[in-house]
């Protein structure tokens, strides 16, 4: 899964490249979107779900079924459809990322 | 353009950094951007901005906030106070940590004016600020003279649409207020700040009355033809459990106010209020007149949505609910502190020589108390779409809550807390 989730997204930097060069901040700033609910680099404070340090194939997986509307939700399955999915897959790397 | 006092400054300042917690524990590499930032302002935009700049530069970029409060007090979450849920402490955070662990420079103090070829920034206690880039983030300002008797009697007829005094002064209204009352609320036309906040202001109130003031009503006095956000969701609760005390009155103009009586005029009806809101007509704060461009409606700041950048003005970001807004974009203190990001980004790009992000992405989500456990939210994602040079909202995308809900009642507060904390934490 880790593999397939970095495939996809050298694979999504080479496509948007040649239509329009990517920021080499896209990830962080993507991730930076959903700060106001999930923390500064998704170290939520209070009861909001952390996303810092989580699994990359396991946001990616939470989000495609907030997209499909397998899992329930009050709000992220709204959110979710602003976003395509190789922003996903940028935003979930980012959080893996982070300690 | 940095001259040589500046960039010891900021060498200095950089020297500082590894002592600083923020910043020694973020694993950004350190960035190529150097230079200055003033940023105006220390709300959800500006307090924003000031820490992501020197977050996402590893401190190579220096960043002076000017602030004229003392603290933040938020508006988002004081209808919880001026509904007797909450109090002022608990919307209440110190500017300290942008200092202490963020090595941002804090000053108390007004801006007088901004010379944009000296690129310098004039405070009432008479200092001058150098920038390279500045960033401001007023919020609105307000426009009493529009409503004849409003000008100077805020006191007797409070807004409570900046958080602070004027809601201190409301609540206390309230709680003076006898039972059998009028509570009367007037919302100026779109676009105002927090579509939402007039509606969730209603049904807080009138959750107190109901409680408190037995036999009260609230009066919903909206300039505007319907309710402007989740107006199912408003509808449905002032139909429902506030049958008897809210009434709305849709098209409603506001003319003139007796501040001795608490006598709304409207165009063909006066109302005698025992506490009378006037949300007044607004603009934006009244710091970029300083800029001298021409404001959209004489009110907003026309914007370069990829940077933030005022149009007309070069090395100056706007931010927030001062900003003309982009198709559907509410003015939220959400949607402030998302442009800080878009700003900031662009920012650090451009001080190190770089082409702005093509593609920056904001989103809003919005939640209201209609009463002091049940929540509606309202959300949207908005993408940057380069051929109309503006952020669209993604069609599909966002929404409002199905009803009303307990759930949803937790997650407001969650969000109040990591919002406030990604500001100011």
């Amino acid at each position: 899964m880790k593999i397939r989730a970095s495939l996809a997204v050298l694979v999504f930097a080479g496509l948007s490249g040649s239509a329009i060069a990517q920021d080499p901040n896209l990830a962080r700033n993507l991730a930076a979107t959903c700060a106001n609910c999930h923390g500064t680099n998704g170290h939520a404070v209070a009861e909001a779900k952390k996303l810092a340090g989580e699994p990359a194939e396991s946001i990616i997986q939470t989000m495609a079924e907030f997209r499909s509307g397998d899992k329930p939700a009050t709000i992220m399955h709204q959110i979710v459809k602003g976003y395509t999915e190789e922003q996903i897959e940028l935003i979930a790397n980012y959080f893996a990322a982070q300690e | 353009m940095l001259n040589r006092r500046d960039f010891l400054k900021s060498a200095s300042a950089f020297a500082g950094v590894s002592a600083m917690t923020g910043l020694a524990g973020v694993a950004n590499a350190a960035s190529a951007a150097n230079g200055h930032v003033v940023v105006v302002g220390g709300g959800y935009g500006g307090a924003t901005a000031a820490k992501y700049l020197r977050m996402w530069s590893n401190g190579s970029v220096k960043v002076t906030l000017i602030e004229r409060e003392s603290t933040f007090i938020s508006c988002p979450i004081s209808n919880l106070v001026i509904g007797g849920i909450k109090d002022m402490a608990y919307i209440t955070t110190s500017y300290d940590n942008l200092s202490s662990k963020w090595g941002i420079e804090v000053i108390h103090d007004e801006v007088v004016g901004i010379d944009v070829d000296k690129r310098e920034i004039r405070l009432a206690k008479g200092d001058t600020v150098s920038y390279d880039r500045a960033v401001l983030s007023p919020g609105i300002d307000f426009m009493p003279d529009d409503i004849e008797g409003l000008a100077g009697n805020e006191d007797s007829i409070p807004h409570a649409w900046k958080a602070g005094a004027q809601t201190v002064i409301l609540r206390k209204q309230l709680e003076d207020m006898p039972a059998g009352g009028v509570f009367a609320m007037h919302i100026p036309k779109v676009p105002y700040r927090c579509p939402p906040g007039p509606y969730e202001r209603a049904c807080l109130v009138a959750n107190y009355l109901k409680d408190h003031k037995p036999g009260s009503k609230v009066m919903i006095l909206d300039s505007n033809p319907e309710i402007q956000s989740k107006k199912g969701l408003f509808t449905r609760a002032y139909e429902g459990q506030y049958q008897d005390i809210i009434e709305y009155v849709p098209n409603s103009t506001l003319v003139s106010v007796d501040a001795a009586t608490r006598t709304a005029e409207l165009d063909f009806s006066e109302i005698k209020a025992d506490v009378l809101n006037v949300i007044q007509p607004m603009r934006a704060g009244r710091l970029v007149d300083f800029l001298g461009v021409e404001l959209i409606n004489e009110r907003w700041v026309d914007v370069d949505w990829l940077t933030m950048e005022a149009k007309g003005v070069p090395n100056i970001h706007v931010l927030g609910d001062a900003t003309f807004p982009a198709p559907t974009m509410p003015k939220s203190g959400h949607m402030a502190n998302q442009h800080a990001k878009v700003a900031a980004a662009a920012i650090l790009n451009m001080l190190a020589g770089q082409a702005p992000n093509p593609t920056p992405v904001v989103m809003n989500t919005c939640y209201s108390f209609v009463d002091s456990q049940n929540v509606v939210h309202v959300a949207s994602v908005h993408q940057y779409n380069a051929e109309r040079q503006t952020f669209l909202p993604v069609e599909g995308a966002g929404g409002v809550s199905a009803a009303a809900n307990r759930l949803e009642g937790g997650y407001a507060l969650d969000w109040a807390q990591n919002i406030w904390a990604d500001m100011l934490a």
